[in-house]
């Protein structure tokens, strides 16, 4: 027997100070209770500006009328219902579980290789979107599908190319972090490769530049449906499950050795996080295009806020990425109205200095 | 008890157990000794689950360890592995309460019962001033004693410790064996170096080209003949106290030949 205290009993005059581990506990509620509320301010300020600016008063009432039928009556005009309603509000709704999907998908693959470079964008799910879209726009590749066929190719393109990286690290006998690392790179570029040459192997210049625009990512397309309900129940079962593997997490990115030393079989947790993750991954990218840098930048702002415990990160670090793009979202719309920019190029804008400064701090403390 | 039967490991078709059998005893330190490459962390690692012998088995308390899973051998055999991550953003607290992972079913939070085996595990080694530090920022010796503290957590029956001294200076590594006899009761360590297993084990097992060459206590195992013919290098013995210590030289080739 290893000589421990006993332990299943403490004398309470004798019990240990736990005080730190309290601290850690607070200070993670005090920034999770705070980022909702920036989160829902927000998506009020998302839903009020734009092009048009319609006053938060007005949101409020938009909404209350819509969900809870207060106020009773509608005292505002048609057109400034459905700006509300129909266009901005699933707009905001997308932005929050894109953003949040990046965010825990960028962290946990994080910790599956071990790489604190490691973005969603790591497995070539996005490629693999990126593929089926330019299919869709530029070959009218619908696979039948009608009225979603861009979503729907881009994202069947997501999971194939999934499938496909899996294989790869699978090919040779265990999933190990840099041989999911190294599959998802070749797979990933193999088929970045595909994308240019449709684009290129096409006559149409305005269905090059829909491609464009959509591999640089847009939540224009975001309407009340099917698609914003399966990236709801997605990105929320992805958050959830994620938060409560968050100690095996731990485990996992400390190394495999450590996890299984801890019970946790390395092998069979990868492969469980990855099929969580290509299916969030591709979800979001077949709803918003390959929106770069949240995945990558914002699991690093988490857990500088409260520590590299996924219990604790995983929730904070999908709530931060939902106000980063929500307001990248207000950006993109607002700078050069009525004009869009793509916002990938907002978020690489805000998210590159981050990442830089980030590489600084890291260096600073490994010396 | 750990039994390990006519091991037999091969990495692709080079054998590096070839039919080890050793038993570890309740109460008692084993070091697992040898030269580079004859089989000590293989041997450690089929002991925990992490590597399937091809031949042979392990047995813990008289089961197989093959029909036992991960978990359930984790919640035995606490392990301080020879791998950390160098960034980790971890706190030296939650490092060890990483050690809790076996006791916990999936959806269950943390309770005092955890609180207080990290705080006991933590005071044990005496890493209690370092608890809110990260784990990346300390240095060797601290880290040795982390983890040994994050093994403490588990509650395991057994310690098994893979060159645990590795990379410490002599001080730290007297204080890492030390600690480990002063904690566990029962452990198994691989060790690299000679006198330190002399001093802070109980029984030996020397392997040789992943077979045993010698099993027994250290007076019986350390002995210069036998280590003169597995090492390849001259050594002295002295004993101080009751501990055999060994001064080594290299044999010039006059003697190697004579040998």
């Amino acid at each position: 027997m290893v000589a421990l205290e006993p332990t299943t009993d403490p004398d309470p005059q004798v019990l240990p100070r736990r005080d730190g581990a309290d601290h850690t506990r607070r200070r993670a509620r005090r920034w999770t209770l705070g980022l909702m509320l920036g989160l829902l301010v927000s998506m009020v300020a998302g839903t009020a500006l734009g092009a048009v600016y319609v006053p938060f008063t007005s949101v409020v009432e938009v909404i209350g009328h819509h969900l809870f039928l207060v106020p009773a009556e509608q005292t505002w005009s048609g057109p400034r219902d459905s700006i509300i309603w129909d266009v901005r509000l699933p707009r905001v709704l997308l932005a929050t579980l894109v953003g949040a999907g990046l965010a825990v998908t960028g962290m946990a693959l994080q910790a599956m290789v071990r790489n604190l470079l490691a973005d969603p964008y790591l497995l070539g799910v996005n490629s693999g979107a990126s593929t089926g879209a330019a299919a869709a726009i530029l070959f009218g590749v619908t696979l039948g599908i009608g009225e979603h066929a861009l979503s729907a190719s881009a994202f069947v393109g997501a999971m194939a190319a999934s499938v496909l990286v899996y294989a790869v690290a699978r090919s040779a006998g265990r999933v190990t972090s840099t041989r999911l690392l190294l599959a998802g790179v070749a797979v990933g570029y193999a088929l970045q490769a595909v994308t240019s040459f449709l684009i290129f192997a096409s006559d149409s210049a305005e269905g090059a530049r829909s491609v464009m625009f959509w591999l640089l990512g847009s939540l224009a397309l975001a309407e009340w449906g099917q698609p914003l309900t399966l990236a709801t129940v997605v990105v929320l079962l992805t958050v959830g499950v994620l938060t409560v593997l968050g100690r095996r997490l731990d485990a996992l990115a400390v190394g495999d050795e450590t996890a299984l030393a801890l019970g946790v079989s390395p092998e069979r947790l990868r492969t469980a996080l990855l099929v969580l993750v290509a299916l969030c991954v591709a979800v979001v990218v077949s709803a918003a295009g390959s929106i770069g840098f949240v995945g990558l930048v914002v699991p690093h702002l988490a857990r500088r806020a409260v520590g590299a415990a996924h219990v604790r990160a995983v929730p904070v670090a999908a709530l931060m990425g939902a106000i980063l793009l929500i307001w990248a979202d207000i950006g993109a719309r607002v700078l050069l109205a009525p004009q869009e920019i793509p916002i990938g190029i907002i978020t690489a804008v805000v998210g590159a200095p981050f990442l830089l400064i980030l590489v600084r701090r890291l260096q600073a403390t490994a010396a | 008890m750990i039994a390990a039967e006519g091991l037999r490991f091969a990495y692709d078709r080079r054998p590096v157990l070839d039919g080890v059998s050793f038993e570890a005893r309740e109460g008692r330190v084993l070091g697992l000794l040898g030269p580079n490459g004859s089989g000590k962390t293989t041997a450690l690692r089929t002991l925990y689950g992490s590597l399937r012998p091809q031949q042979g088995r392990v047995t813990l308390g008289g089961r197989p360890i093959s029909t036992l899973g991960p978990r359930a051998i984790s919640q035995r055999l606490a392990v301080v592995v020879q791998e950390s991550d160098a960034e980790s953003m971890l706190t030296v607290r939650e490092m060890v309460t990483l050690g809790r992972l076996p006791r916990l079913s999936t959806f269950q939070r943390t309770g005092t019962e955890d609180h207080a085996a990290v705080e006991v595990a933590l005071e044990r080694v005496g890493a209690q001033h370092l608890a809110r530090r990260r784990y990346a920022e300390l240095s060797g010796g601290e880290r040795q004693r982390v983890l040994v503290a994050r093994a403490l957590a588990q509650e395991a029956d057994f310690l098994l410790l893979d060159e645990p001294t590795n990379h410490l200076d002599i001080r730290y590594q007297h204080e890492v064996l030390g600690l480990v006899r002063e904690v566990a009761t029962s452990a198994v360590v691989v060790l690299h170096d000679l006198n330190l297993a002399a001093r802070y084990c109980d029984d030996l097992v020397l392997l040789e080209s992943g077979r045993v060459a010698a099993t027994g206590s250290p007076d019986e195992v350390l002995d210069p003949a036998l280590l003169e013919r597995v090492y390849g290098i001259g050594v002295t013995r002295t004993d101080v106290g009751s501990h055999p210590q060994l001064l080594f030289h290299p044999l010039d080739r006059l003697e190697r030949l004579s040998r």
